[in-house]
């Protein structure tokens, strides 16, 4: 790692004001910017360390709506997010214990790995992304691989999530890196069903609106017979092909509508 | 350079650092406390794993600086006050739970952290709490046997294989 200077603001102005500066990085848990950071593939000036914030650390319900604190943990989900059982179910299976200790919800949609799980909870849940300065919605937040809406210096302070009638998030877990080589999030609403897939796409996590339609005029898995994904656009590495992680996508999206039952 | 001071295993502990250090190098290079191991330092095999705040995670995987003013545990607090060893401990050198030793002490770390929240976990339970946790040598069985006798229960029901 190249040397920087570390600070740990106590509220989030102060956090703004401190990524303020040139080259200057927020932290979140560091589950993915501290190996990054000792692959030397990046080169802050300032570490601007986002967990002694306290107004971004709470999880909360109003009226059918979940709003989770950007800097919560992943283990702090698992705990609090009951009433949102599919989403506290995700966050107690991304990585291991440890990991689940210091990663954030923040720092994993910050950024944007095309295999994360939280991408596909917020996309398939038609969440809201809220920074310190505006409000994101999930369809307009997501932008391709690791890129998202955030502009530079800019913080996920809370992610609201409006809860689902039903939902369910299925993960066929990579062997080696224990992130998803494809993960679908089921979610059903009184307007309609929301579909939403990670570890597939080149370009990152999608919604398959053939299946929404599908499964928003029939909720059962036989309603999804014979639909498929394109195979053309889907990631190809040495743990599956594009046409194995497109029958993924339609094989997963089974299971996540039957285990929503 | 910056100061941090914490308590490790339960004694007041500082040090310089810079913005750069991770607290697994604050706790071998600076405090000497060379049993908590670094075996990959790429966050997968948990030889690092102590407890912050009561919480397991990867001390290669946290800036030292972060920990300023926790509560850290690591092996070398682990021994019952009288030197002898603790019960998860004496649990892995009963039932031959490490072989060359080196993910012993995040193994019996994430252990500890596991019976603080789950004092009776199933075998399934116990593996997957180990998930960060890799060990070259024992192929696991064993150390899943101390956990569960650590925790108690009878442990007869897994043959020694
Ligand atoms: C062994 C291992 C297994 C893993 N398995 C999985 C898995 O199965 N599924 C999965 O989804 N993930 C997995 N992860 C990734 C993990 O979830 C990370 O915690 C997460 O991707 C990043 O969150 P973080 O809080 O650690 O962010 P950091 O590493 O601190 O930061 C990541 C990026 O986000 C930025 N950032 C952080 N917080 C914010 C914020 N609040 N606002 C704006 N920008 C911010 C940082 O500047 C940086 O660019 C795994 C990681 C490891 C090490
Ligand atoms: S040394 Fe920290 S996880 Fe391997
Ligand atoms: S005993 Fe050798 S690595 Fe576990």
């Amino acid at each position: 790692m190249y040397e920087f200077e570390f600070v740990k603001p106590a509220t989030v102005g102060e956090a703004v004001a401190a990524l303020a500066e040139e080259d200057a990085q927020a932290l979140g848990g560091g589950q993915t910017l501290i190996p990054t950071l000792k692959q030397r593939l990046a080169m802050p000036s300032r570490l601007v360390s986002l967990s002694g914030i306290t107004e971004m650390q709470g999880i909360s319900d109003s009226g059918g709506v979940l709003t989770i604190g950007g800097a919560a943990t992943h283990a702090a989900v698992a705990a609090g997010a009951a009433s949102y059982p599919a989403l506290a179910e995700l966050a107690s299976h991304i990585g291991d214990p440890a990991v689940r200790n210091r990663g954030t919800i923040g720092g994993s949609l910050a950024n944007n790995d095309p295999a994360a799980c939280y991408p596909a909870a917020a996309l398939g849940s038609g969440a809201t992304i809220v920074t310190n300065s505006r409000e994101i919605e999930a369809d307009d937040y997501f932008q391709g691989l690791f890129e998202t809406a955030l502009e530079e210096g800019e913080i996920i302070t809370a992610v609201r999530f409006p809860v689902p009638e039903k939902a369910n998030y299925q993960k066929f877990v990579q062997p080696a890196s224990r992130f998803a080589l494809v993960g679908v999030f089921v979610a059903r609403f009184a307007d309609g069903v929301r579909v939403a897939v990670t570890g597939a796409s080149e370009e990152g996590v999608f919604r398959w609106r053939e299946a929404e339609a599908a499964l928003s005029a029939n909720f059962a898995p036989d309603a999804l017979d014979g639909l498929s994904v394109d195979a053309e656009g889907m990631i190809a590495d040495l743990h599956g092909s594009k046409e194995y992680r497109a029958h993924l996508v339609a094989v997963m999206t089974k299971r996540a509508v039957a285990a929503a039952g | 350079m910056a100061k941090v001071s914490m308590t490790v295993n339960g004694k007041a502990a500082s040090g310089e650092v810079e913005g750069r250090t991770l607290l697994s190098s604050f706790l071998r290079d600076t405090l000497g406390l060379t049993g908590t191991h670094v075996g990959c330092d790429t966050s997968q095999c948990g030889a690092c794993v102590v407890h912050v705040d009561g919480k397991a995670v990867k001390s290669c995987t946290m800036l030292a600086q972060e920990a300023d003013g926790s509560d850290v545990a690591t092996i070398e607090g682990q021994a019952n006050a009288d030197g002898s060893l603790n019960v998860i401990q004496q649990a892995f050198q009963d039932h031959h739970g490490l072989q060359c030793g080196f993910c012993t002490p995040g193994m019996v770390m994430s252990a500890a952290a596991l019976l603080k929240d789950n004092p009776k976990p199933t075998e399934a339970e116990i593996r997957e709490y180990l998930e960060g946790n890799l060990c070259r040598c024992t192929g696991y069985h064993n150390i899943i046997k101390a956990i569960l006798a650590a925790s108690g229960q009878d442990v007869s029901a897994i043959a020694a294989e």
